[in-house]
């Protein structure tokens, strides 16, 4: 099967409200830091960003069906490459790409190349365990969530440790097929 | 040019964070949770006011600063400028957005059922301005952090008694 070749996300962001990109970078970067003080643990302070991305992604997905006219995905690979030319453009304005892709097509990875969340950042020594990015992966596993596709999102490379890009690896754990709770009309 | 995201990335990003500290960290400490957001806004507001001045001889007096701050700081984080700005000249300064944006998508539970009461109905009332003050601590911290980077120490204060308007009070500490 040929790949699907998804449209771009550059005419969709071009349609929608914008702000100031620093006073989103900072804004995030001032909530990791006093999470970090709040939380003490790096491990903790992981976690709770991958909480808030997961909680965001739940709703972030509503806007991103209702501006982006994407019809359904067929499979988990088109998805994959839905996320990366039209999602990551249309909400941060930067196209990821999709790589990777495992035999049987359930797991795959995103990478990214500029990411305005780590603008002006740069880990002090004593944050090395930290995953500064880690909102995003929770972003993706939320709104994956809600289009009945649970995954496991983790970091593989990370700019900010030293690694030439950013690299999610996105594993499709389960489709859940669509339920509805309540029963058509008899 | 100027690097921007989406809108709804700033909106989600405030709605988490007050979220996250008022109903997970410190669920039951909402001055606690109201001085954290607080903090995040001054960091943010002394970082940027530190950008957005860079190129920009000193203030000569408090004025100066916060007509800076109603227009060109403004300017920079919401396209508009603040609509009023109002002093005693002793000290202090209120600053009016008449639609300030970050107030316009908040949605507060709608209530529950019907209301059977008065009672009832002013404990949702006061539900709601309450979660709309936990919002307002960000914007506050900001201001507080921008005019403390350009050497004022100040109080902020939000007042919502005109929705959608919000004025932001400064009283500049002697």
């Amino acid at each position: 099967m040929a790949p699907v070749v998804p449209r771009s996300g550059d005419s969709i962001f071009a349609n929608l409200e914008h702000v100031n990109a620093e006073l989103f970078t900072l804004t995030y970067g001032a909530i990791v830091r006093q999470l970090i003080t709040d939380l003490e643990e790096v491990d903790e302070v992981n976690k709770q960003l991958d909480q808030m991305g997961y909680n965001i992604g739940v709703r972030l997905i509503d806007e991103f069906l209702a501006k982006s006219n994407i019809s359904r995905c067929v499979d988990f690979k088109e998805t994959a490459e839905v996320i990366a030319k039209v999602g990551f453009k249309m909400f941060l304005g930067v196209t990821a790409s999709v790589i990777n892709w495992d035999a049987d097509g359930t797991s795959c990875s995103i990478v990214l190349e500029d990411n305005p969340l780590v603008d002006f950042v740069e880990l002090p020594d004593n944050c090395q365990g930290l995953h500064y990015c880690n909102i995003l992966s929770g972003v993706l596993r939320g709104a994956l969530e809600m289009v009945s596709m649970k995954t496991e999102v983790t970091w593989v490379r990370d700019m900010l440790r030293g690694d030439d890009v950013y690299e999610l690896n996105v594993k499709l754990l389960k489709q859940v097929p669509e339920e509805y709770p309540y029963k058509d009309d008899e | 040019m100027v690097r921007e995201v989406a809108e709804s990335c700033v909106d989600s990003l405030l709605t988490e964070m007050v979220a996250s500290y008022c109903n997970r960290f410190y669920a039951n400490k909402p001055e606690l949770a109201a001085r954290r957001i607080e903090a995040i806004g001054y960091q943010v507001g002394h970082q940027l006011s530190e950008r957005y001045t860079m190129e920009r001889p000193r203030f000569s007096d408090h004025l100066e600063a916060i007509k800076f701050i109603c227009k060109d700081f403004w300017t920079e984080l919401f396209k508009k400028q603040i609509d009023n700005l109002k002093t005693n000249h002793r000290g202090t300064f209120v600053l009016q957005d008449n639609k300030f944006p970050w107030l316009e998508r908040i949605s507060i539970d709608p209530l529950t059922d019907k209301v059977n009461s008065a009672e009832d109905a002013t404990t949702a009332e006061n539900k709601a301005t309450s979660t709309i003050s936990m919002h307002l601590y960000y914007p506050c911290g900001i201001i507080r952090g921008a005019l403390s980077n350009l050497g004022i120490t100040c109080a902020v204060t939000a007042d919502i008694s005109n929705l959608p308007a919000c004025s932001f009070v400064v009283r500049v500490k002697a």
